[in-house]
């Protein structure tokens, strides 16, 4: 047995240099029920002391203690000052000169619903058809897919399921990057509808005229579809007993009661305008920009109808030659200036395997404007917050579940992000990854040290 | 008896002349007519430059007799008297279809199963693109309609062609006269017509513009040596024919400036001095346009304004297109001042009615009137030899020539008829008389003033009726002129009278409205103003015009001050600092030293010539001094994996070789891309062909001197580098099930593709080798022939004799592998593999090999091949001892490689100077050119980044990239070319606007924007298909 409680007060010698694979061999093997008899033993009120603490809404506590009660965040507050009662934990782990972040959250990602991207077969994000708000990720998400493991050690715990394509694509769910089988790692189910927004202008590509932009001849055949299908769906879901049942506008209650979200993907100004004329049309209670490439020109417009948005990432190159050569990097901070409500996110390219970066795409929107913490934020409190679970995880706070890393330095930063210590919902998650073992196999093959 | 015989020998001569002979039987008696026609009074342009101000013009047969100031009339001459209007010699364009019936078959491409080999029976060449059996001469077809438009215009002989095919060609030059064909063709194989566009090949090669440039190259060569060979098993029309029209005027279509250079720079390669149809933008890169030396041919379509009254829409407009706006009419003008023969054409107008308004917006704009004249006469016609034909009014030329009501460059001047070989077209009568004045009409009961006035031929009328001025609509021919007009709401009244031109009154019959005929009189009272007055926004000090920037995008420049700048040396503007000192640095050598903080950087003349501390302030002119105090220095980065700044297709994939063809071919320096990397960092980067197929396409170095030209980017004297591709991209996996037909479709194909060519290439070297060795003697007794010039195996062996090298794209251990083992086999080594992202598996066999590695920080399972993919690679082939570098395939993580080479830091525990190393030195190692780069060290290349926090920091920001010891991006910089962008665009914003409600023409949002290219970016091929990289 590795008693943990041992290395406080004083400080073991073997952790002045950082927990070492020491420890992290320590956490492994309990996990994985080695050691002595007492492994079996899973600890459910843990201590993480001396750690700098990244509450996520801003505020940082130097030599914190942090406390996990089962699945629970039981106490977060400054070490100074406190008597530590070392016996009253299953554990106490001295965290000196570590960070402790709550777990990142992904959003608008098709993380967990599929493998390799170019083959078909595992390929479970999109659906036929145009108008599928019955569609749900959540029964698509596979907790045993090959990418969420080499997310999870970089601090991502929570990922948002987001179906793609059509109008109306379908329903998201937020998922844990942990768990036995979707139901166990669902954090909340079909937490909203997505929606792809028309476009004023449309970029395609053809043989003849390569890449270019042009106003979009259909734009008012498909505003006129995408009304219609509302009008139709408000209606129907104003009975409770419809004589037929139409599963279809069945999954469009909640956009319309208020208990789900209505997540309106739009890059463009001008389309963003038009999103707020939509969702003043139809009285949507909790609508959501996703994308929202442009939104830094309309700030006004989205703080005054309290819409937030869900930047896409950062790491991105402008649309327009004219834009400048820092336009995307600089684009959340000034939503943070102007008091915008947003969180990060990743769609496009490879997204689900770029996932991992989450941190330094929030580390980049540092270099050009943000705090440190307000970057955080957007990729925790603020995700929560929009997505609606900020009452379960988002923040370091007393209540909430216990879904923390600790990492050797700076989380956004890739030269210090090292994850060393992960939880989700009070649960001690294995940092390791197929990746992780080919490492280990072919430094042995060669004797790297 | 002598002066029978002279009398004899004129009469003959006379009945040579005058008796029309044909081949053709006449159904009847013959209708020859012999008239001669004169036009008097006419102001008289002989050509371009020769006026005659009052002269007579002498017409017969469809020839020119005389064309002077006094002129004997014959006493059978049909005379016109052309006083005031002016007579011209009618233009030429040398770029037409008129009368092509078989002109521009569907569009080929071929988006299902590949089409490898040509689909046109017979025994032509192997490509499709290569027509150069075609004639137009024997296709051709008067089309009086046609001929009509284009006469209206001026034109009264063009040369048409088919506008299809890389080789397109001969093209045949009519007269547009109403006769038939024979009577109109003036030279069977006036030109030959060549271009960069397959048009309606199907078959897949070539699919990218590089690919069109090989084979426009490899034709040549074969050509060449269809001609010399006499020894060879082969019979081929397409190189016969090319042969047979090599010699001929040879027009080029370009369409775009750099197009122009490229076929400037083939056409150098095989000694031809093509004539380049321009495309209109040549204006900004005129320097270099002047400098092919070549002559072009100019067309007169000029962007119609955008709408941009959306203030977010109009955001899709690039600076680059609103400058292209307001600049474009400079074109011919500018060729003009740069002394560049050209001429000019309607071919490209969507309106050809819009031709003559659009040569006078040039003129406008500061073309001359008598270049614009020369451009469309002598010229066209010296262009291809035609100039004792066509082209001026010369005795016995053609009778080519339009009568206009007044100069062609005023605004409101008509062509009123068009005589093409001695045959008319007539658009308004020469004969019509001025009737503008002052009138009074008489009715019953009534009399109303009419005021007729404005501009010839076709003056508007006006109507007082009561105090009202009402536009009265009118027609006048034949002397007869025929109103109506309503005098109430419900009541008109309707006439028909005769002028008489010496009263200069009408007279004759109206009816009112319930039906009444009347008398009536229009008495002429006095004369109106006939003076046209210029309007506001003619002359071109109105114009307000931009400079032209350098590159034609945003975050170009205009030129610092065009006076006093040397021409040779204008692309040097950059050029600004002779020296800079690098004070207090953190400083990231690459050597033993390693990191030094608190250094000074010395450079002078582009060289790194100390590194120490308190280094003293220069004393030359042009230094630099920059306070570098809590920021680091670093080698500039240079990715080794980039397809940016290339045109129209990185992937020539048709093939499973296509090792002709060169990247440095089709280089794009305006790609915004080179600016937003320099704003990383990047000062060097090499631009690879895609991974379409095994043996892919010849690499280019490039420094990122934005603002230079195509050839400046190149690096100077960088080893030359091939692309070579293993895996799911060159077996064509993700790419939908039609793509199977193309070998190789597995990876035991892909081994064979290498072994047949190397083989081949092997035999093709021996072969020239053994050659080379001959004495002329020798061939001669022997009978040898000169082996075929062969672009694709030459390329090949130059990789088994050392001379070029291979960088692979890799995924896979097993190919990774077999690639090493083929290389031994043939004796020389892989340079790199790129990607290789399995390369961690058998690093132990790569070092072994010396292979270098250049891969992906942490990309994976974007396909099947990637599933093993580890983001730990880097740092485990480094440990291992393999020169491994971190490249980007990408033009968004080109602009952050530092960041991608620090997570070689986090997988895998790389030291932060061996991280650095990853996207400087190495990569530097494995192009050669370690010597200059790489490092920070006396007497090296100044090629430097200065950050403003540790550049392995996701914190830290390029400051200031150095490339040859002058600044390319520095973020002050930066800041005030954003607003130069604003406020260009702003300024341009509101002449369109203004534009707008002047009632100008506007056009809906369509604009073409660049393209980002990855290696599996096939043109055409949804990317969707290709799947990733």
């Amino acid at each position: 047995m590795i008693k943990f409680k041992d290395r406080i007060n004083p400080p073991n010698p073997l952790l002045q240099g950082g927990i070492s694979v020491y420890f992290k061999i320590a956490i492994l093997l309990s996990i994985l029920g080695f050691g002595n008899a007492n492994a079996q033993k899973t600890y459910t009120h843990i201590a993480l002391i001396n750690a700098t603490a990244h509450i996520g809404n801003g505020k940082i506590i130097e030599n914190s203690i942090v406390v996990i009660n089962k699945n629970k965040l039981e106490m977060v507050n400054s070490i100074t000052g406190i008597r530590l009662n070392p016996s009253a934990y299953d554990t106490v782990i001295d965290l000196s000169g570590k960070h402790i972040y709550p777990g990142l959250i992904n959003t608008n990602n098709i993380l967990g619903l599929h493998d390799a991207e170019a083959v078909r077969a595992t390929r479970d994000f999109s659906e036929v058809g145009n108008i599928n708000p019955h569609i749900r990720t959540l029964i698509a998400y596979n907790t045993d897919n090959i990418i969420t493991p080499t997310v999870k050690t970089n601090g991502i715990l929570y990922t948002q399921a987001t179906p793609r394509d059509g109008l109306i694509s379908g329903s998201s769910s937020i998922m844990a990057l942990e768990g036995w089988n979707w139901e166990d790692a669902v954090l909340k189910a079909d937490d909203g509808i997505h929606l792809s927004f028309p476009k004023a202008i449309t970029r395609k590509f053809t043989e003849e005229e390569g890449l270019s932009v042009a106003s979009n001849k259909n734009y008012n055949t498909e505003i006129n579809y995408l009304n219609k299908f509302f009008d139709d769906a408000q209606a129907y879901c104003l009975t409770t007993n419809a004589a037929e049942k139409n599963i279809r506008f069945e999954a469009m209650r909640g956009v319309f009661n208020g208990t789900a979200n209505l997540y309106l993907h739009a890059e463009k100004a001008k389309d963003i305008m038009s999103v707020i004329n939509f969702v003043k049309k139809y009285n949507i209670k909790k609508p959501v920009i996703v994308g929202g490439k442009e939104s830094y020109k309309i700030t006004a417009a989205l703080k005054k109808n309290n819409i937030p948005v869900m930047l896409n990432r950062v790491n991105d190159l402008p649309d327009n030659a004219d834009d400048g050569v820092d336009m995307v990097f600089s684009t959340p901070s000034l939503l943070q200036k102007d008091s915008v409500l947003f969180c990060l996110q990743l769609e496009g390219d490879m997204e689900a395997a770029q996932s991992r970066n989450l941190p330094f795409n929030a580390g980049m929107a540092v270099a050009y404007g943000l705090t440190k913490e307000e970057a955080l934020a957007s990729i925790t409190s603020n995700a929560a917050k929009i997505l609606g679970v900020e009452k379960e995880i988002g923040t370091l706070e007393e209540g909430k579940l216990a879904s923390l890393v600790v990492s050797d330095g700076d989380i956004l930063d890739m030269k210090t992000n090292n994850i060393i210590l992960a939880y989700i919902a009070g649960k001690n998650i294995g940092l390791t990854n197929k990746q992780t073992e080919l490492y280990l196999k072919y430094k042995t093959k060669y004797g790297i040290k | 008896m002598k002066r029978i015989s002279l009398l004899l020998i004129i009469v003959i001569f006379f009945s040579l002349k005058y008796t029309a002979q044909s081949t053709f039987p006449t159904n009847g008696a013959p209708f020859n007519i012999h008239s001669i026609y004169a036009f008097t009074n006419a102001t008289i342009y002989v050509d371009f430059e020769t006026l005659i101000k009052k002269g007579t013009l002498l017409i017969q047969d469809g020839r020119i007799i005389a064309a002077a100031e006094k002129v004997d009339l014959p006493k059978n001459a049909i005379v016109y008297d052309l006083n005031g209007k002016f007579i011209y010699p009618s233009f030429i364009d040398l770029y037409s279809d008129y009368g092509i019936t078989d002109s521009r078959p569907a569009a080929g491409h071929n988006h299902g199963t590949p089409q490898m080999e040509s689909n046109v029976k017979g025994a032509y060449g192997w490509n499709q693109a290569i027509r150069s059996d075609y004639e137009a001469y024997k296709v051709f077809l008067v089309n009086k309609e046609k001929a009509e438009e284009l006469k209206k215009s001026g034109f009264s002989s063009v040369l048409s062609f088919r506008r299809d095919g890389i080789v397109r060609g001969s093209g045949v030059f009519v007269n547009l006269t109403g006769k038939n064909e024979n009577e109109n063709i003036i030279l069977d194989k006036a030109a030959g017509f060549y271009s960069f566009s397959k048009g309606s090949s199907t078959q897949d090669y070539p699919s990218s513009l590089t690919g069109s440039i090989a084979l426009l190259r490899q034709t040549y060569y074969d050509a060449l040596w269809y001609a010399q060979n006499q020894n060879k098993n082969e019979y081929n029309i397409s190189l016969d024919a090319l042969n047979k029209i090599k010699d001929l005027p040879a027009i080029f279509e370009a369409n775009d400036k750099y197009n122009a250079l490229r076929a400037a720079k083939v056409g150098k390669e095989f000694n031809i001095k093509y004539i380049i149809k321009a495309g209109g933008n040549e204006y900004q890169r005129m320097n270099d346009i002047q400098n092919t030396q070549l002559k072009y041919i100019v067309p007169l379509n000029f962007p119609v304004a955008y709408d941009v009254e959306d203030p977010f829409d109009a955001e899709a407009v690039s600076l680059a297109e609103l400058k292209h706006w307001e600049l474009a009419p400079t074109n011919p003008a500018e060729f003009e001042k740069n002394a560049i023969t050209f001429c000019l054409t309607a071919a490209d107008l969507k309106d050809r009615s819009q031709f003559l308004s659009n040569l006078r917006k040039a003129v406008k704009y500061g073309l001359s009137e008598k270049m614009a004249l020369k451009a469309l006469t002598v010229n066209p016609a010296t262009f291809i030899n035609v100039q004792d034909k066509v082209g001026s009014l010369k005795k016995d030329l053609f009778a080519n020539f339009f009568i206009s009501n007044k100069s062609i460059f005023e605004n409101d001047a008509v062509i009123m008829q068009n005589w093409s070989g001695g045959e008319p077209t007539i658009f308004s009568d020469i004969n019509a008389l001025d009737i503008r004045g002052n009138y009074v009409l008489n009715t019953p009961g009534k009399n109303y003033k009419i005021k007729i006035s404005g501009d010839l031929p076709t003056p508007q009328a006006k109507i007082t009726i009561d105090t009202a001025k009402k536009n009265l609509s009118y027609h006048f021919t034949n002397n007869q002129i025929s109103f109506s007009f309503s005098y109430d709401s419900t009541k008109t009244i309707r006439a028909n009278g005769n002028y008489d031109a010496i009263s200069k009154s009408f007279e004759g019959k109206g009816q009112l409205a319930n039906g009444d005929w009347f008398d009536f009189k229009m008495t002429y009272e006095s004369a109106v103003d006939t003076t046209t007055k210029p309007k506001p926004g003619d002359k071109k000090t109105d114009l307000n015009l931009g400079k032209v920037i350098y590159p034609f995008n945003a975050f170009g420049e205009p030129l610092p001050d065009e006076k006093g700048i040397f021409k040779e040396q204008w692309n040097k503007f950059k050029n600004r600092y002779s020296a800079i000192l690098i004070k207090n640095a953190t400083v990231w050598t690459n050597n033993d030293d390693s990191i030094l903080v608190d250094h000074d950087v010395y450079i002078v003349e582009g060289k790194i010539v100390r590194i120490a501390k308190n280094i003293d302030t220069p004393k030359m002119a042009f230094a630099k001094i920059i306070d570098a105090q809590g920021k680091h220095l670093t080698p500039g980065i240079i990715d080794e994996h980039s397809h940016i700044a290339l045109t129209a297709g990185v992937n020539e994939g048709a093939q499973s070789s296509s090792a002709e063809v060169r990247m440095g071919d089709v280089l794009n320096p305006e790609d915004i891309n080179i600016y937003r990397q320099l704003s990383g960092g990047v000062t060097t980067a090499q631009l690879l062909h895609g991974s379409a197929n095994p043996i892919g396409g010849q690499s280019v170095l490039i420094k990122l001197r934005w603002g230079h030209t195509a050839e400046d980017l190149k690096y100077e004297k960088a080893d030359p580098f091939i692309k070579f591709a293993l895996g799911e991209n060159v077996k064509q996996s993700n790419w939908g099930d039609h793509n199977s037909i193309r070998f190789p479709q597995s990876r035991m194909g892909v081994e064979q593709v290498y072994k047949d060519y190397f083989t081949r290439a092997k035999e093709y070297d021996l072969q020239w080798q053994s050659f080379s060795k001959l004495t002329p003697k020798n061939i001669e007794k022997n009978k040898v022939g000169t082996p075929r010039k062969d672009l694709e195996l030459e390329a090949l062996a130059e990789i088994i004799n050392k001379k070029r090298f291979i960088t692979c794209h890799s995924y896979v251990q097993s190919e990774i592998n077999m690639l090493m083992h083929i290389a031994d086999s043939f004796g020389f080594k892989v340079n790199t593999f790129t990607h290789i992202l399995e390369g961690y598996k058998v690093a132990d066999k790569m070092k072994l090999h010396g292979v270098n590695a250049s891969t992906f920080s942490d990309w994976w399972a974007y396909k099947n091949e990637v599933l093993e993919a580890i983001p730990y690679n880097a740092a485990i082939l480094t440990k291992v001892g393999v020169n491994t570098a971190i490249n980007s395939d990408d033009a968004e993580m080109a602009r952050r490689l530092n960041q991608e080479a620090a997570k070689s830091i986090k997988y895998g525990g790389l030291t932060e100077v061996e991280a650095l190393k990853l996207v400087t030195l190495n990569p530097a190692k494995m192009l050669h050119i370690d010597d200059k780069v790489g490092s920070i060290k006396a007497g090296k290349v100044a090629d430097l980044v200065l950050w403003t926090d540790n550049p392995m920091s996701v914190y830290a920001k390029a400051d200031k990239t150095i490339i040859d010891g002058q600044i390319y991006f520095d973020r002050d910089e930066d800041v005030k070319l954003k607003e130069y962008v604003k406020t260009e665009r702003a300024r341009i914003i509101a002449k369109l606007l203004l534009e707008k409600q002047k009632g100008g023409k506007v056009e809906k949002l369509k604009l073409k924007h660049e393209r980002l290219y990855h290696c599996n970016t096939i043109e055409g091929v949804d990317e969707e298909l290709t799947g990733h990289r």
